[in-house]
């Protein structure tokens, strides 16, 4: 067992190492001079390339690549004698703020934003899904699996839209959405989260309804439930623990790769509601070239899904006896 | 055992009266299962066509016929455990009609005095249960004892269908044992409760054939020790042989021959039990014996479109020699007979 988390945590290592590598050439090869974005418009070119040599953008991409991985473990002296403690993920072009700190900032927004929609979205999906499932081929069934379709081809941006013009502009229940932090003020934070919340969850809960509709019909018709029926016992018995124990296993997989992924940032949802979250620094890296930040979040986000895959790995060993790592 | 005074034990051979379990309704004279004229539909297909058939406590009755004959969907109906299926007939249970019965007698009758046992015991154990606590749960619910109880009673279950260290290997999930020792779980798992009734569904087809015999062997054994009565399910002759006292053959939903498991392969009278024994080696008694199996020629029957009349006439050897009289085509055989009862036109074979 320890062997085996020592391996997964090696690979973990390595996977965001060559991430990184990827962001790294990815942003290299884009024809965009961070130097001018960082001088500003009005640099003269013999200023862009003073600035250029100060940045390191004229060493090989190699070299580059060197100085930014050992600046996460530590840290780096950038050209004019400005530190960057330790994890060094360099400054932003836009602000000249530590990439670090606007992660660190942003994080629980985004924690805020995922956690709030994956509890709704696992109330809401699983419950639709299994009374569907237990309903198979009724009128009830036929409706809930008609509204999670048109729930999950929605595009996220349209349904925050339209929970902004009927919640907020016409009906007037809630403010419109300006983030608060949850220690500031609780019912603030979550009033002012609730559009994000059920916006984000809208089209997870119904991937979620539809798959775990999916997985208890297919274990309702296993041999095991009809031992379980023969034994004479309660259905309720039959559906909960015999049948749900094992139609909701996989979904912990799911959920913890989606999860993991939510965390390091929604990028439309926030953006769509302006909070200031994970994804939204990404959306505003990327717009503006701002290398340091796009490496900064691609690998927080790398960061959360692997680490999200190696605990769903674990789980899964604790919650499915046929599993077992050596 | 306190009323077993009264059991009218209706077979020499096994004489044990089965342990009642407490608070067990008034014993009646009869059968223990008395199945009269049993249908089973879906919709408009009908899968079971008028069977009838009754088992004593200590007997073992075996239902022989290819996959679709209605075998196990009888089997399943006795316990209830068909949805969106209707049931006609009867189905005396020690004295109580199951059939229209509210779910909830029958479910309370289920695992604790008929119990059943399936065909592959890896996908019908719940894989992320312990074999322990699987066995346990169905005495806990039908005796109300405490969890420590049960589990106790689960390991010494486990001693009695013959699992070594039964203490530890309580304790394991089903993925951890052997083919034959998930039967033997199966077993414990059934027979927990002290049934009155097992219904074993082809308990044997999916092992070994060395280990085939030893859960047949424990099967015998434990009916032995407490007058289980047992229906035995199977496609199998050689299983029928070895431990049936009556033989129901089923053919396309019908009753096709009924008898003593003796008659059956001594005398046969239907041209498909004639059939099913000619096609098994060891057991092939066939009219003109050349040394060679004979497959029944066709395959069974569709229950969406059963053939006319006779059921079994498109693949009846007798039927095409005897040219292929209109009687067969048009109507249905009555089962006729009273020790032996077989359904044909054309009954062969001597009286």
């Amino acid at each position: 067992m320890i062997v085996y988390l020592a391996k997964r945590i090696a690979a973990v290592v390595g996977i965001l190492l060559v991430i990184c590598a990827v962001t790294f050439v990815i942003f290299y090869v884009v024809p965009s001079d961070p130097a001018i974005q960082a001088c500003g418009k009005t640099c003269t070119p013999e200023r862009v390339a003073e600035v250029r040599a100060q940045m390191g953008l004229d060493k090989p991409v190699w070299e580059q690549f060197g100085v930014y991985v050992v600046g996460i473990f530590a840290g780096r002296t950038l050209g004019a004698g400005i530190e960057c403690g330790i994890p060094c993920f360099g400054f932003s072009y836009q602000n000249s703020l530590p990439v670090w700190d606007l992660l660190v900032d942003r994080l629980g927004t985004s924690v805020s934003l995922a956690i709030g929609a994956a509890v709704l979205w696992l109330i809401v999906g699983l419950t639709v899904g299994i009374i569907s499932a237990l309903r198979q081929g009724t009128a009830l069934d036929r409706t809930l699996m008609i509204a999670t379709l048109t729930s999950a081809s929605l595009p996220v941006y349209f349904v925050a839209m339209l929970l902004l013009l009927f919640v907020v502009r016409i009906a007037e229940i809630l403010p419109y959405p300006a983030y608060v932090e949850l220690a500031e003020d609780p019912v603030a934070w979550a009033s002012n989260l609730i559009l994000p919340w059920f916006t984000l969850a809208a089209l997870y809960a119904a991937m979620y309804a539809r798959l775990s509709r999916a997985q208890m019909i297919e274990t309702m018709s296993e041999p095991y439930i009809r031992t379980a029926r023969a034994k004479g016992l309660p259905e309720r018995t039959v559906v909960v623990k015999h049948g749900m124990r094992a139609a909701m296993t996989p979904i912990v997989t799911i959920f913890g790769m989606d999860l993991g992924g939510l965390l390091a940032g929604a990028m439309i949802t926030e953006t769509v509601f302006g909070l200031p979250g994970i994804g939204r620094l990404a959306y505003d890296g990327i717009v503006k070239a701002d290398q340091p930040v796009i490496l900064g979040t691609t690998l927080l986000a790398a960061f959360f899904i692997v680490i999200a895959n190696l605990v769903v790995d674990l789980v899964y060993a604790v919650i499915d006896p046929r599993v077992r790592y050596s | 055992m306190s009323e077993s005074g009264t059991v009218s034990e209706m077979t020499g051979r096994r004489t044990r009266p089965a342990v009642r379990p407490a608070g067990g309704g008034e014993r009646s004279g009869g059968p223990i299962l008395d199945v009269k004229d049993l249908s089973v539909s879906f919709g408009a297909v009908q899968v079971v066509d008028g069977v009838t058939f009754n088992v004593d406590r200590g007997r073992t009755l075996g239902i022989v016929g290819e996959s679709g004959s209605g075998k196990s969907v009888s089997s399943l109906a006795v316990l209830g455990l068909h949805r969106n299926a209707t049931v006609t007939g009867s189905i005396v249970f020690d004295g109580q009609e199951l059939v229209g019965a509210p779910s909830e007698r029958l479910r309370k009758l289920r695992g604790s005095r008929m119990a059943m046992i399936f065909q592959d015991p890896l996908s019908s154990l719940h894989p992320f249960y312990t074999v322990g606590d699987q066995i346990a749960e169905a005495y806990r619910l039908h005796r109300r004892t405490s969890r420590r109880a049960a589990r106790e009673r689960a390991v010494e279950m486990l001693a009695e269908v013959g699992i070594p260290e039964p203490r530890r290997r309580a304790r394991e999930h089903p993925h951890q044992f052997s083919g034959g020792m998930r039967q033997r779980v199966m077993i414990a798992m059934a027979l927990a409760c002290e049934p009155d009734l097992l219904i074993a569904d082809e308990p044997t087809t999916a092992l070994d054939v060395t280990v085939q015999a030893q859960i047949l062997e424990l099967i015998a054994r434990i009916q032995a020790e407490r007058g289980l009565a047992v229906i035995m399910i199977t496609h199998d002759l050689g299983v029928v042989a070895r431990i049936a006292d009556d033989v129901l053959v089923m053919y396309g939903g019908r009753t096709a021959e009924h008898t003593a498991a003796r008659t059956i392969f001594k005398a046969p009278r239907h041209p498909y039990t004639q059939g099913l024994l000619a096609s098994v080696p060891g057991l092939a008694t066939g009219e003109e014996d050349d040394g060679r199996l004979k497959a029944i020629p066709g395959s069974p029957p569709s229950p969406l479109t059963p053939p006319p009349g006779c059921r079994f006439h498109p693949r009846c050897a007798r039927f095409a020699a005897a040219q292929n009289p209109a009687i067969c085509t048009e109507e249905h055989p009555l089962l006729t007979g009273t020790v032996h009862k077989v359904a044909c036109h054309l009954p062969g074979g001597t009286q």
